[in-house]
């Protein structure tokens, strides 16, 4: 049984709509090295130029954050679920072009 | 894990519910989870809402109807037509008025025994301390990076938990920060994404019920700590699907390097949020990239003399049902791999609403070798503004 990996609605645009992707993988940086070969414009969403992961993107396996496992060489195992987990901030009380007004 | 929000010193605590107070509220007073000493620290509490809309319509109705004894309300928005879809505070005979004050007489008149303020203000660095300092628990139930990370450092500064919650389309995220040994969001995300690569609510679109589901988890959150009741959500990421209808959720540890909250805090003052989140001023969010342009009245004046002008539609499908232009659909997300069906010997126009999208594919297809191509100006919004009433704004 392989690894799922779990894809959030913000990033599904850009993996082919997918909510979620199966590998097979020993370590998380293998399944998300999978992921991105399948899904190139996943890519630059995921990691930096420097193939370092964006740190505004966490990635669990299970219900752990794998900052406080072996990071990206966090080992996997058959069955185990690997969540993307982007910052969102919507709540949708300012107007679309709240962001633009100038400062206080 | 529950801990119960202290009372803002001051004014002496109520000690007592009136005859009144008692029969409205009886159906918390019979559960021994809350009684009578529940309700009287629910009267006592002081809940601040950052934000009115979606997430703070529920928040707003459900702790008004609670008893909370004071409720700030923070929104310097006023009411649009699209803010009915979800933000059931209000009501179409509200449009065009400041929301917090929209949501003050509304929720005075749900429950007029609680004391309800509004600050029709933008929640700033400058005036978030002193906002926040008479008030228990902060919730925050904005739309935007900068305000969150605001809202974060201001209630780990002041020590007051916050209850977070945010959606995005029909996801959501549910959690209580700033609570003593518990994580804060810079522990979760300790910075946020540039502009323009997390779309807002307003490009990404919201399910009207999704802010109410998540709004009231907010608003049972924070009962729970006035109550100091239950299990609440610290060091838990409650994640909402509410098109599959499930709940997961995640750990969240406390970062012993936090820059706000770790043993080696850097973040001691509140800061400059527009920059630190790469929003400055009117500069942004606008086109993140900088492409040749045509506005819609030149591109008005070209088609009516009859040029040769191939238009090139960049939004989603269910976005040309709304209203079109006739041009070619390729979504943004599929441009790379559609590159062929476009010649790069005819002059191009490429749209989307607000012309944020169509800068990024001309940027792409500049890139990519295409000399002939624009970008519509303020996209299908500004051809509504200034070309053609008819086609309709969403």
């Amino acid at each position: 049984m392989p690894v799922k990996v779990m894809i959030p609605t913000p990033l599904r645009p850009y993996a082919g709509k997918r909510a979620s992707a199966e590998f097979q993988a020993k370590t998380v940086g293998e399944a998300l090295g999978h992921l991105t070969s399948e899904f190139a414009e996943l890519r630059k969403h995921l990691f930096t130029e420097e193939g370092k992961l964006r740190s505004f993107v966490n990635i669990y396996v299970n219900d752990e954050d794998i900052r406080y496992l072996a990071k990206e060489n966090t080992p996997t195992k058959d069955g185990d679920t690997i969540s993307i987990i982007p910052s969102i901030a919507g709540g949708c009380t300012l107007p679309r072009n709240a962001h633009r007004r100038t400062k206080a | 894990m529950a801990t119960t929000a202290q009372p803002h010193t001051g004014a002496k605590p109520a000690a007592t519910l009136s005859n009144e107070e008692i029969l409205r509220y009886s159906r918390h007073l019979i559960m021994p989870e809350v009684g009578m000493e529940g309700q009287l620290k629910l009267k006592n509490a002081k809940v601040l809402l950052i934000g009115t809309g979606g997430l703070g319509a529920p928040l707003g109705l459900y702790l008004a109807a609670a008893g909370v004894g004071k409720l700030g309300l923070v929104d310097f928005d006023v009411v649009d037509f699209t803010n009915l879809q979800r933000q059931v505070t209000f009501g179409t005979s509200d449009v065009g008025k400041p929301k917090s004050e929209a949501a003050r007489v509304r929720l005075s008149n749900l429950n007029p025994a609680i004391q309800i303020v509004s600050f029709e203000t933008q929640l700033t660095s400058a005036n978030a301390l002193e906002l926040f300092k008479d008030f228990d628990i902060i919730v925050d139930g904005t739309d935007n990076f900068p305000t969150r990370y605001l809202v974060n450092d201001a209630c780990i500064l002041l020590g007051k938990p916050n209850v977070y919650g945010s959606i995005f389309r029909f996801e959501g995220q549910v959690t209580v920060f700033g609570m003593p040994d518990g994580p804060c969001y810079r522990c979760l995300y300790p910075e946020p994404p540039p502009p323009g690569l997390v779309p807002s609510c307003a490009e990404g679109g919201v399910l009207g019920v999704l802010p109410g589901i998540v709004g009231s988890i907010q608003a049972m959150e924070t009962i729970k700590l006035i109550l100091g009741a239950g299990d609440s959500l610290v060091g838990r990421l409650l994640l909402f699907d509410a098109l599959g209808m499930k709940f997961r959720e995640l750990k969240l540890r406390k970062n012993p390097n936090c820059p706000v909250c770790g043993t080696n805090r850097t973040i001691t003052k509140l800061i400059d949020y527009y920059e630190f989140c790469g929003v400055r001023g009117e500069e942004a969010p606008g086109p993140s990239v900088q492409v040749p342009e045509i506005t819609p009245r030149e591109l008005k004046s070209r088609l009516d003399r009859g040029d040769d002008l191939f238009i090139l539609d960049v939004r989603e499908p269910h976005e040309y049902q709304i209203c079109n232009l006739h041009g070619h659909l390729i979504p943004l997300g599929e441009l790379t791999r559609r590159v062929h069906e476009l010649d790069s010997s005819r002059e191009i126009v490429a749209h989307c609403r607000s012309g944020k999208r169509s800068a990024e594919a001309v940027d792409f297809l500049r890139k990519a070798g295409f000399r002939k191509i624009l970008n519509l100006k303020g996209g299908i919004l500004a051809w509504s503004d200034e070309v053609d009433s008819s086609v309709p704004k969403y």
